[in-house]
């Protein structure tokens, strides 16, 4: 019987082709979307995460409230003795000292004097320990343009639209002016070693990269560490994993009132990225719910027209003995049939499409060029395992779906009627 | 003759509603039909053959009286029960052939098989036998596009005959034939109905068919005006198989 549904589909292209391009368009569409959603939200995450907001990020309860200032004078003392600590404690994560500051930049001529002047936001990582995971966190190697990694202490990387502005070169020197700890002023000579370009505009647009020893000598904050972002080693960001990390955390030092006491936020709890992971998660259901309406709603008008194609045929069926039941029945294995070859060439048309531009990427720098999510400006999309299946199973589910509408009109379907109809 | 009828009708009377009232298409019918009968239904147009028809083919039920199938009382069959007596026990051949267009003719005749479940081997066997018998087995894997209205005719015998029902009920199988064509399938028919013994009922106003009957019933304003046996001598069978 399946044989035979089968060659009424492969001889019959209106009664097949026609859904099954509609089911093949829509899963195609569907698992692109979601591709490029995925990607999108998942690169903007992961960078959010990689530079600022870590998967779980110790700050002081002072700093925390305000970390958008990086506000350094109230950063953690005794930071490093705290993430020897948090590494004990917690060893399915990695824990990072890091120092954000903002400054000046200052590149001065071959006398000296100042050529050129700049603002300036900066990174201070770990770049020198052996196994230092920071340098693969930041892409460093695959960001640089020019030259090459810092490889000891006084050389530092800047990002390359800055590079271009001011026209320096791996070799320059220049000043990097800040504040210290304590509000004073400081300032402290730095080799480029590199210019490094990371996609996101707002990064790219003036930041330094330099090696936190460098930068707690330069703003006096030995042993301190503005942020202790930690990293679940086995991959992305887990909420729930987090969230009781956060809690274990946060209770060891609930009786403790000090302001510079270390409080553990996570990634959810920062500037918009609850929205971001929302939207992440929800991305599959929504999708998927659309989905499965709209097209539903097209094939059963599908189904319908086909079935008023086919009014003949079902009724020489009937008066042939066969149930009505079993009619419908063959309806619903037509549609999973058309559903399950629309959907396999949908999803790998999606597939296709997916990986083409996971390779290749779309730069929407230009829509971005105000942007101030840390956003790679070049978007490429993303195949996670669930694009095999987020167009598939909908695809086969909607084609079903829409026989099973169309062909309830079998049963209101008169046999003492079959032979005036079939006699025209 | 009562205990070999495959058929009998009682006091069967069919009536339609129409706007306000009824209409009565058949009037207190009283029919019985035998094993291997090649019988016609015969009357103008309006007369009830049709709906006669669609009773013995448990496509319709009586409003009062009877109609008793291979000892089923139509009636009182479920839309299953139905289906099956026309799956395995009745064929029909209709005016307008109804072949299945996407499908070849051995698609066709095999669908009723498929139905009741034979397997390959056998399915293969019986088409191309039933074929065979209608003399189309060159054709079998034509679309019925190609082919032309007497063969489409056939092909919708061999679909009727392939599973070798007691009954098979034919209206007006030649309304839409030239005279060769009506004379081919109705000795087609008759010489089927003399090899496997099956009963065949017409509803027919063709005079080319009326030669090759049995016997004739006449209807007329849904009732039986007359019930003639053909003698044997009268009738074209033997002449000209
Ligand atoms: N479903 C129905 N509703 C109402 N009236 C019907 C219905 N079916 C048949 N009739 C009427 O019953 C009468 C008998 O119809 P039937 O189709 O049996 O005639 P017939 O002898 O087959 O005629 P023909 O030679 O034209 O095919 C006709 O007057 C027809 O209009
Ligand atoms: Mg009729």
């Amino acid at each position: 019987m399946i044989k035979f549904l089968f060659k009424g589909i492969l001889n019959d292209k209106s009664r097949s082709l026609l859904p099954a391009i509609v089911v093949g368009l829509g899963v195609a569409l569907t698992v692109l979307l979601h591709g490029w959603i995925t990607g999108a939200l998942g690169d903007s995450i992961e960078m959010n995460a990689s530079f600022n907001s870590g998967h779980v990020k110790v700050m002081s309860r002072a700093y925390a409230r305000d970390d958008a200032q990086m506000p350094n004078d109230l950063a953690l003392l005794g930071a490093d003795p705290l993430v020897s600590k948090l590494k004990n404690d917690y060893p399915d994560l990695d824990w990072v000292r890091r120092i954000r500051f903002s400054g000046l930049i200052d590149f001065p001529d071959e006398k000296g004097e100042t050529r050129a002047q700049g603002p300036v936001i900066g990174w201070a990582i770990d770049l020198f320990s052996p196994g230092s995971t920071e340098i693969v966190r930041f892409k460093l190697q695959g960001a640089i343009l020019n030259g090459k990694l810092p490889s000891k202490p006084g050389e530092a990387l800047i990002t390359s639209d800055f590079a271009s502005k001011f026209k320096v070169k791996p070799g320059d020197s220049f000043t990097l002016f800040g504040t210290t700890m304590d509000g004073g002023m400081a300032f402290r000579n730095f080799i480029v070693a590199g210019t490094v370009r990371f996609g996101s505009s707002v990064v790219d647009r003036g930041a330094v990269i330099a090696d936190i020893t460098d930068i707690r000598k330069a703003l006096g904050m030995e042993d301190a560490a503005g942020e202790i972002p930690g990293y679940f080693k086995d991959g992305g960001y887990n909420d729930t994993k987090a969230t009781a990390l956060m809690n274990d955390f946060n209770k060891k030092y609930q009786a403790d009132k000090d302001e510079y006491a270390p409080e553990m936020i996570r990634l959810r709890d920062q500037g918009g990225m609850a929205e971001y992971l929302d939207i992440a998660n929800a991305m599959g259901a929504i999708m998927v719910f659309v989905f499965v309406m709209a097209m539903s709603i097209v094939l059963w008008n599908a189904g319908l027209l086909g079935g008023l194609r086919r009014y003949s045929e079902f009724g020489i069926r009937l008066a042939l003995g066969e149930e009505k039941k079993h009619i419908y029945r063959t309806l619903l294995y037509e549609g999973l049939l058309i559903g399950t070859i629309g959907s396999v060439v949908g999803t790998l048309v999606g597939l296709s499409a997916s990986y083409y531009l996971q390779v290749v990427g779309l730069d929407m720098g230009d829509m971005m060029q105000r942007s101030t999510l840390m956003m790679p400006t070049l978007v490429r999309t993303r195949i996670t395992p669930a694009a095999f299946y987020i167009g598939f199973i909908p695809g086969v589910f909607s084609m079903v779906l829409g026989n099973a509408l169309a062909g309830i009109a079998i049963y209101k379907r008169n046999t003492a009627q079959l032979f005036k109809e079939l006699e025209v | 003759m009562q205990n070999s009828d495959i058929i009998k009708i009682e006091n069967l009377t069919k009536r339609f509603h129409m706007g306000e009232g009824d209409f009565t298409a058949l009037r207190n019918i009283n029919l019985a039909f035998g094993k291997g009968e090649f019988t016609g239904l015969v009357g103008p147009s309006g007369s009830g053959k049709t709906t006669l028809l669609n009773i013995i083919g448990s496509l319709d039920n009586p409003t009062e009286g009877k109609a008793i199938v291979l000892g089923n009382s139509v009636s009182e069959l479920t839309h299953k029960q139905s289906a099956v007596l026309r799956n395995f026990h009745i064929g029909f051949i209709f005016q307008t052939y109804n072949l299945l267009s996407v499908y070849t003719v051995f698609d066709n005749v095999e669908f009723a098989l498929l139905l009741q479940k034979h397997t390959v081997t056998e399915r293969q066997k019986m088409v191309m036998e039933a074929l065979d018998w209608v003399g189309l087995a060159d054709k079998a894997k034509s679309k019925p596009a190609q082919l032309s209205g007497g063969e489409c005719q056939r092909v919708s015998i061999a679909r009727a005959m392939v599973k070798r029902p007691e009954i098979v009920l034919a209206d007006e199988p030649s309304a839409n034939l030239d005279a060769a064509n009506s004379h081919h399938i109705i000795q087609t028919m008759k010489k089927l109905n003399r090899e496997l013994n099956t009963t065949f009922i017409f509803a027919t106003h063709d005079e080319k068919v009326m030669l090759y009957l049995d016997r004739i019933i006449h209807l007329k304003d849904g009732m039986v005006e007359k019930d003639e046996l053909v003698p044997e001598s009268k009738t074209k069978s033997h002449v000209s198989l």
